[in-house]
């Protein structure tokens, strides 16, 4: 039961057509391995936070060995009448003895119930992180029963008889439950989300399809971003693999030069900034909007205050100036924030909420954030953005500063004194007073 | 009053307490890297893991328990906001 053989082309070869909307087959992106995924041309918005200006794939995989066939992942419910068609043009249901989940998330999984009804023998696999999320998405005890699984982590595999899939912890990316599945035989690495992106070509291969760069680092910028940490780590582990083919949950699979795909994932993960810095340099950005100019004497004094206690290099930017996506790009390296809004109508302003709202791409957590403002009456500014810093998971080891309206030669020293104190607490000195490291330090003292 | 030592490992601080404080007193006031939510069991931001004197620390409420789970929390995980320290002890930043 062979579907189409389209396999990569060697050079000087016309290139064989390739739409997989005209047909409901299966096809081969390496030997008895199959794509028998969906087509969703019609996908603008995907999660609320993603757009697609032409669609999606949902990729999943057969694979086939001496003792049986593995399915790895499955597509959204919608379109598994048209999974099952490709599948079922390579594999019969009893064949199946393995199904293999990359991520659980319903775009991947909706199929999962019917697929399981159809071949009850198949065996489970999910990451070890997955259980609590496979119960949630398919809540036992319903019609579909309770599902077996089996767990696996980096270096587990399973048989095929003549083929072994091995499986790579690479959680967070971009849910606690996801892995890839490596094919051993066919260097063939079955990344899951890793790699994907929301681009719908029937052409199905990266050296058919259009151009699809922005796809791939939009997808990344707004779904792997925030998990840097998680990616370089997953990187150690498929750096090493002799890669033929990957072939990514969604978008064109990517078997042309496809290590270049994995480089620049590398790029896109590593800091930047830093390379800036010298060594022990801390960098601190204050950002601040101002209406009569007083917000923005304190930031002055809050910028002179930190750069001139010491190893903090400082940034300063009046939000009026700017737009907010290279401010999320400044916010992501930065070590610490702070943020300057003068109170108006009981609230800071607009500039502020909207660089505040934007932050869910960014890692922040951990780093040292602060508020300042100027305020005429009540001045609800400041523990406004606080909520909001702590909300984002950032610390606050400072109190808010507030200045009544004009600030005052006294009150200004106050904003340097409180720009030294982020400092301090930047470079880690701020409980030198406490104790020394390693010292015991009484409660009472603090 | 009973005293107990917590260490905060990130940052090789041991404070002197009296039985019965809550990590989250301390953990702020000696600047830990412990990352508070909510302050009161519900988010699961303060996760901390407890590394020494895992029985040091009052029980687990049932409230906490099901935060916990729900984080996919390890094994010696606890509330920084919840846990109270009845002797020595040791945690981080989960």
């Amino acid at each position: 039961m062979d579907a189409p053989v389209m396999q990569s082309p060697e050079a000087g070869d016309a290139l064989p057509c390739i739409d997989v909307s005209a047909h409901r087959e299966a096809v081969q992106i390496a030997p008895r391995v199959h794509w028998i995924g969906a087509m969703d041309p019609a996908l603008r918005s995907f999660d609320i936070i993603l757009r697609s200006a032409n669609g999606t794939t949902y990729n999943a995989f057969a694979v086939r060995g001496r003792d049986g066939v593995a399915i790895i992942d499955t597509v959204k419910l919608e379109f598994q009448d048209e999974f099952f068609a490709r599948l079922e043009s390579i594999a019969r249901y009893d064949e199946i003895r393995f199904v293999v989940l990359n991520h659980l998330e319903p775009d991947h999984t909706g199929a999962l119930p019917e697929l399981l009804r159809r071949a009850p023998q198949a065996q489970l696999y999910i990451s070890t992180r997955a259980t609590s999320m496979l119960k949630a998405l398919l809540k036992p005890g319903n019609a579909d029963g309770d599902y077996a699984y089996t767990t696996v982590g980096t270096g587990d595999c399973i048989d095929l008889g003549d083929r072994t899939l091995r499986f790579l912890h690479t959680p967070y990316l971009h849910w606690p439950d996801t892995q890839c599945t490596y094919l051993e035989e066919e260097q063939v690495l079955f990344s899951g989300d890793v790699f994907g992106c929301h681009y719908c070509d029937t052409r199905l291969f990266n050296d058919r399809v259009g151009d699809f760069r922005f796809s791939f680092d939009y997808y990344y910028a707004h779904i792997m971003r925030p998990f840097k940490q998680h990616v370089l780590d997953a990187l150690k582990l498929i750096e090493p693999l002799p890669l033929a083919t990957i072939a990514p949950t969604h978008g064109p699979i990517l078997r042309e030069r496809p290590r270049r795909y994995v480089a620049r994932y590398r790029e896109l993960s590593s800091p930047t900034l830093s390379l800036e810095l010298g060594t022990d340099e801390h960098s601190l950005v204050v950002f601040y909007m101002s209406s009569y100019g007083n917000t923005a004497r304190m930031a002055e004094a809050v910028r002179a205050g930190a750069e001139d206690s010491g190893g903090v290099r400082v940034s300063l930017y009046d939000l009026e100036g700017g737009e907010t996506e290279p401010f999320v790009d400044l916010i992501e390296e930065a070590d610490g924030l702070a943020f300057g809004s003068p109170t108006i109508n009981g609230d800071a302003v607009k500039p502020v909420w909207d660089l505040l709202s934007s932050l869910a791409v960014v890692d922040l957590r951990g780093k040292i954030g602060a508020a300042f403002g100027s305020y005429g009456w009540s001045g609800e500014a400041v523990p406004l953005i606080e909520q909001r810093l702590r909300g984002l998971k950032m610390r606050l080891p400072i109190d808010g500063l507030r200045v009544k309206l004009i600030p005052t030669d006294e009150e200004l020293e106050c904003c340097r004194d409180f720009g030294a104190c982020i400092a301090a607490e930047l470079r880690g000195d701020a409980k030198a007073g406490a104790a020394s490291k390693g010292g015991v330090v009484e409660f009472e003292d603090l | 009053m009973p005293k107990a030592k917590i260490t905060f490992e990130d940052i090789e601080q041991t404070v002197n307490v009296p039985a019965g404080t809550r990590v989250i007193e301390v953990s702020e006031k000696i600047g830990s890297s412990i990352i508070y939510g909510c302050r009161e069991g519900d988010c699961g931001t303060c996760m901390m893991q407890v590394t020494e004197g895992w029985k040091n620390l009052t029980e687990p409420s049932v409230l906490e328990e099901k935060v916990l789970r729900e984080n996919m929390a390890s094994r010696h995980n606890r509330l920084a906001c919840q846990a109270q320290i009845l002797g020595d002890c040791a945690v981080k930043p989960a």
